[in-house]
């Protein structure tokens, strides 16, 4: 294929995340809360070689660390992070769900001490099972429809 | 022992220490035997929330140790009114007490209080959280009737989604072995979690919306009042209370030895007539807040 037809550019240098669910990659940019100058490409609902559709993040000149990573497979467990250099892939890594999350997430539960003006970061910690749950330390209730308690 | 916060965080052990503690100072708690060990200290109450039982029972506790008690019920007169957050008024009553009991009506106020207390947090209720020192009680009362903590047949009755002594006496059963039954109305049935937690530690007995479905296989019928402020619409509020009503032909259905518990306050949920029954233990229960507490305070202030 010709660079030309390309949707979004190649990086040569970066991070690319790959397999998010479709139409999350703005809830992955509210997860990673990056302040970069640097140039970002977002492809939402693209065709997927393994059928259906994902989105991808291209971030040029920005090379995530695996705790920024991690913070993805809050909203996408399946993402995958390709780390570019030099227009070469030299890292490629799923994102593992983090055990603890402080202050990017804010508590489902309204009657959360949490969601009051206290000085206080909000903390969730994963759950023991396999259901990606997450549970307030403060409240001890699991957060409900995660995405959408991101940075409110 | 430094905070208690959660039936989550104590052992078995720990549990039972608090229990035979509680059992050695019955008599202290009767004013029928003289104990000061406690002389000197100021315990921090206070309560953002309405409270009979707790407040009076930790107060009696910390009096007949030979304690000081100070704090507020109700936040009319304090400097909450003004805005001022949890976080500082903890800061300033830990500064005056050696330990501080803690109601809120929030969920999570009792753990957020430990990350600004020097000194010990108590958790005294907060929202529809955790509640261990009734759980204690509860235990206590149970192993003092019943002669044991395991092995029994507990029936929850009445509001299981709001009554956090619900939540917290589930939990703390399963430390130990029992078959516990859930009947509460439509729409007030135990939250999935506790659910979850009793079918996974394989003790969870059955579901029903009639305790006459369990009776007369319960050694424990224990419960709850239908709780007006957790309902945001007083019409549901309505119509589920009362549905629930515990009499004496109902209790007289049960095990010889079957006991009837409550954490109070009742409003219509146990009729009066049932009080002079044997199988009433809820006022002993009540009593059973003072020597749990006394045992519960002597450790966290005596350093015992």
């Amino acid at each position: 294929m010709s660079q030309k037809y390309m949707k979004v550019e190649r990086i040569d240098h970066g991070t690319v995340i790959d397999h998010i669910l479709p139409s999350m990659a703005f809830d992955v940019l509210r997860v990673l809360d990056l302040s970069s100058d640097k140039t970002m490409s977002i492809l939402v609902n693209s065709h997927s070689k393994k059928g259906g559709k994902k989105d991808i993040l291209k971030f040029e000149g920005v090379e995530l660390s695996a705790e920024e990573a991690n913070l993805v497979a809050l909203v996408s467990p399946q993402a995958t992070i390709n780390i570019i250099v030099g227009g070469k892939v030299v890292r490629k890594f799923n994102a593992e769900a983090p055990e603890v999350v402080r202050g990017i997430l804010t508590c489902s539960n309204p009657n959360c001490i949490s969601n009051q003006n206290e000085p206080i970061t909000t903390e969730f910690r994963l759950g023991p099972d396999e259901g990606h749950r997450y549970v307030c330390t403060y409240c001890e209730r699991d957060i409900v429809d995660l995405a959408k308690r991101i940075g409110l | 022992m430094r905070h208690v916060i959660s039936v989550h965080d104590l052992s078995v052990e720990e549990i039972i220490d608090v229990l035979d503690r509680a059992e050695g100072m019955l008599d202290i708690a009767r004013g029928q035997a003289v104990n000061d060990c406690l002389k000197g200290k100021v315990l921090g109450s206070i309560f953002f929330e309405p409270s009979t039982r707790t407040r009076l029972s930790f107060e009696t506790a910390m009096h007949r140790l030979g304690g000081g008690v100070i704090g507020f019920a109700g936040t009319e007169a304090t400097s909450v009114v003004k805005g001022e957050t949890l976080a500082d008024t903890i800061r300033m009553v830990s500064g005056y007490a050696d330990a501080v009991v803690l109601r809120h009506p929030r969920e999570g106020a009792a753990k957020l209080a430990t990350e600004f207390s020097a000194k010990p947090i108590i958790n005294a209720g907060d929202g529809a959280g955790q509640h261990p020192t009734q759980t204690l009680l509860d235990l206590f009362t149970i192993r003092q009737e019943m002669g044991r903590l395991e092995g029994l047949n507990i029936s929850l009755v009445g509001d299981l989604r709001y009554g956090r002594t619900v939540h917290s006496l589930a939990f703390a059963l399963s430390k130990f072995g029992n078959t516990i039954n859930l009947v509460s109305p439509e729409g007030l049935e135990m939250p999935g979690e506790v659910v979850e937690h009793l079918e996974d530690s394989g003790q969870f007995g059955t579901a029903c919306h009639s305790p006459e479905a369990v009776i007369d296989s319960t050694d424990i019928l224990y419960v709850t009042r239908i709780q007006k402020e957790r309902f945001p619409d007083p019409v549901e509020y309505e119509k589920v209370a009362g549905k629930y009503r515990i009499d004496p032909e109902l209790v007289s259905q049960g095990p010889d030895n079957m006991i009837v518990m409550h954490p109070l306050p009742r409003i219509n949920e146990i009729v009066p007539e049932v009080d002079a029954m044997p199988q009433a233990k809820y006022f002993e229960q009540a009593f059973n807040g003072v020597p749990v507490r006394m045992a519960l305070l002597s450790m966290v202030i005596g350093g015992d």
